[in-house]
């Protein structure tokens, strides 16, 4: 087979090993420009968003539909016996929510005090829906319906049910990319809200089937660390805002080295039934603006 | 033409199932891999030339929905495809053990690739567990859905074959 342009007729053909050979440059090409920075992607995203997302939407809103149906029906018995369960405990929690009520003001009192500002109530968060999850069975992301157009930015926070879900990798006019902390390739620092030691939460897929996230790294030298303490975003992760709820600790195991510590949390959102999820429109960003200011008075 | 056309709607059709339809449907987490069974079939159907093309295209859009760094899945699909069309010399449309066992060597080697440069590389080294966890289980509901999905592409190959047989006849 001669490496020129063959001549089939009157149709121009080209043979297959050239065409093999002349994409995988191109895919090795796209790999090294996509590393690097992210033009191509731009361009590609938009225009996945106006041609696959559409149809995404309109079959996960059906989806959405039917699922809830069944559920319905499903659940209708069940709801009936904890409604009563739940009016007692209504009961008793109005009783518990006066006594918090009062401690509250005292917090605020305080806090004015200290001038403290409580950053997580004042973050300015979008909804969305969960319109596609990922198409593969090694990593743990989905596509969410909101954009580029809604004001949503790569690394913005994602939140659901109170809890971390990730954060945006990748921004479409109308969609953008999630992924989730319990991603295998996904690492957030974390620290015990009790305590204040940091730690690292990294996702793992041998860990996803028993609804664990493990982490590691923890520095606890006086052993105060317990089962079912809190999990937040640490200060100095330079992802994710602080204080945002990951999970409770599930189980401690010390390192071989004597010094760290490591285990599991168990993660405070369902990743198995998310349907919607917050955005919180703000970014971790003056990270790279002291970087920025370093660079320019270096 | 023709050919294009219902090769575009087929990707188009099966990566949305895919990444909607089949989440819902999915077994302890683990969906079918649409994305194979389509590059493989047209590799072994229709050639190395289209195998090789349809491959590249089903990994693009697994690389615009769901990769970090765009190119890699385009990559290994685009060899799934190449490699299969070496077999479209021993295809008959009547034969399917030959379809079933390249589909399930396709999607096998595909766990394996995806093991080794998106996992192993990062130092995960159990790879009993990702075996036994992805791999496997993957192949295993793939293959239950291409029963399913191949009588499809085979019924949509053979009336292309026949339109192409109708019109060479009828043009040339």
């Amino acid at each position: 087979m001669s490496p020129v342009v063959k001549q089939k007729g009157e149709r121009f053909t080209l043979p297959s090993k050239y065409l093999l050979f002349i994409l995988s440059i191109l895919c090795v090409i796209l790999l090294i420009i996509t590393y690097k920075t992210n033009f191509i992607s731009n361009t590609l995203n938009s225009v996945a968003g106006v041609v696959v997302i559409p149809f995404e939407k309109g079959i996960s809103r059906a989806g959405v539909y039917l699922s809830n149906r069944t559920e319905q029906l499903k659940q209708i018995n069940e709801l009936l016996s904890e409604n009563e369960r739940l009016q007692k405990q209504v009961d008793e929690l109005t009783v518990e929510n006066t006594k918090m009520q009062q401690e509250r003001y005292e917090l605020t009192a305080l806090r004015e005090l200290f001038q403290l500002k409580d950053d997580y109530a004042d973050y300015q968060m979008t909804g969305a829906h969960v319109i596609a999850r990922d198409a593969g069975n090694w990593f743990y992301s989905f596509v969410i319906d909101k954009g580029s157009n809604d004001g949503v930015e790569k690394d913005m926070n994602v939140l659901a049910g109170g809890g971390l879900v990730g954060r945006v990798v990748d921004v479409g006019n109308t969609w953008s990319k999630v992924k989730a902390i319990i991603a295998d390739d996904s690492n957030v620092s974390a620290k015990i809200l009790s305590t204040s030691d940091n730690m690292i939460v990294s996702g793992s897929l041998e860990q996803y089937a028993s609804g664990q996230i493990p982490f590691t790294q923890l520095l606890d030298n006086d052993n105060q660390v317990a089962v079912g303490d809190k999990v937040v975003t640490s200060n100095i992760s330079d992802k994710f805002l602080p204080g945002i709820l990951i999970g409770y600790v599930h189980e401690i195991n010390t390192d071989a080295n004597n010094l760290t510590k490591s285990g599991s949390i168990i993660p405070a959102v369902d990743f198995e039934h998310i349907e919607d999820v917050l955005i919180i429109l703000e970014q971790k960003q003056y990270i790279e603006e002291d970087k920025n200011q370093n660079e320019e008075i270096d | 033409m023709k050919k294009l056309i219902s090769a575009a709607i087929l990707i188009f059709v099966c990566f949305v199932l895919q990444s909607t339809v089949f989440r819902a449907i999915s077994f302890g987490g683990i969906i079918p891999n649409l994305m194979v069974v389509l590059a493989a079939s047209f590799g072994f159907m229709q050639g190395e030339f289209a195998g090789l093309l349809v491959g590249f295209f089903c990994g693009m859009f697994m690389d615009v929905f769901t990769g970090d760094v765009f190119g890699i899945y385009s990559l290994i699909y685009m060899y799934i495809g190449y490699i299969n069309g070496k077999f479209s010399y021993i295809f008959y449309p009547e034969d399917i053990k030959l379809p079933i066992a390249l589909i399930v060597g396709s999607d096998i080697t595909y766990g394996l690739i995806c093991y080794v440069f998106l996992f192993l590389l990062r130092g995960r080294f159990h790879f009993p567990f990702y075996f036994t966890h992805v791999i496997i289980p993957e192949t295993v509901y793939t293959i239950i859905v291409t029963l399913f999905l191949y009588p499809l592409i085979l019924w949509i190959y053979k009336r292309l074959l026949k339109a192409e047989k109708g019109s060479e006849n009828s043009i040339v």
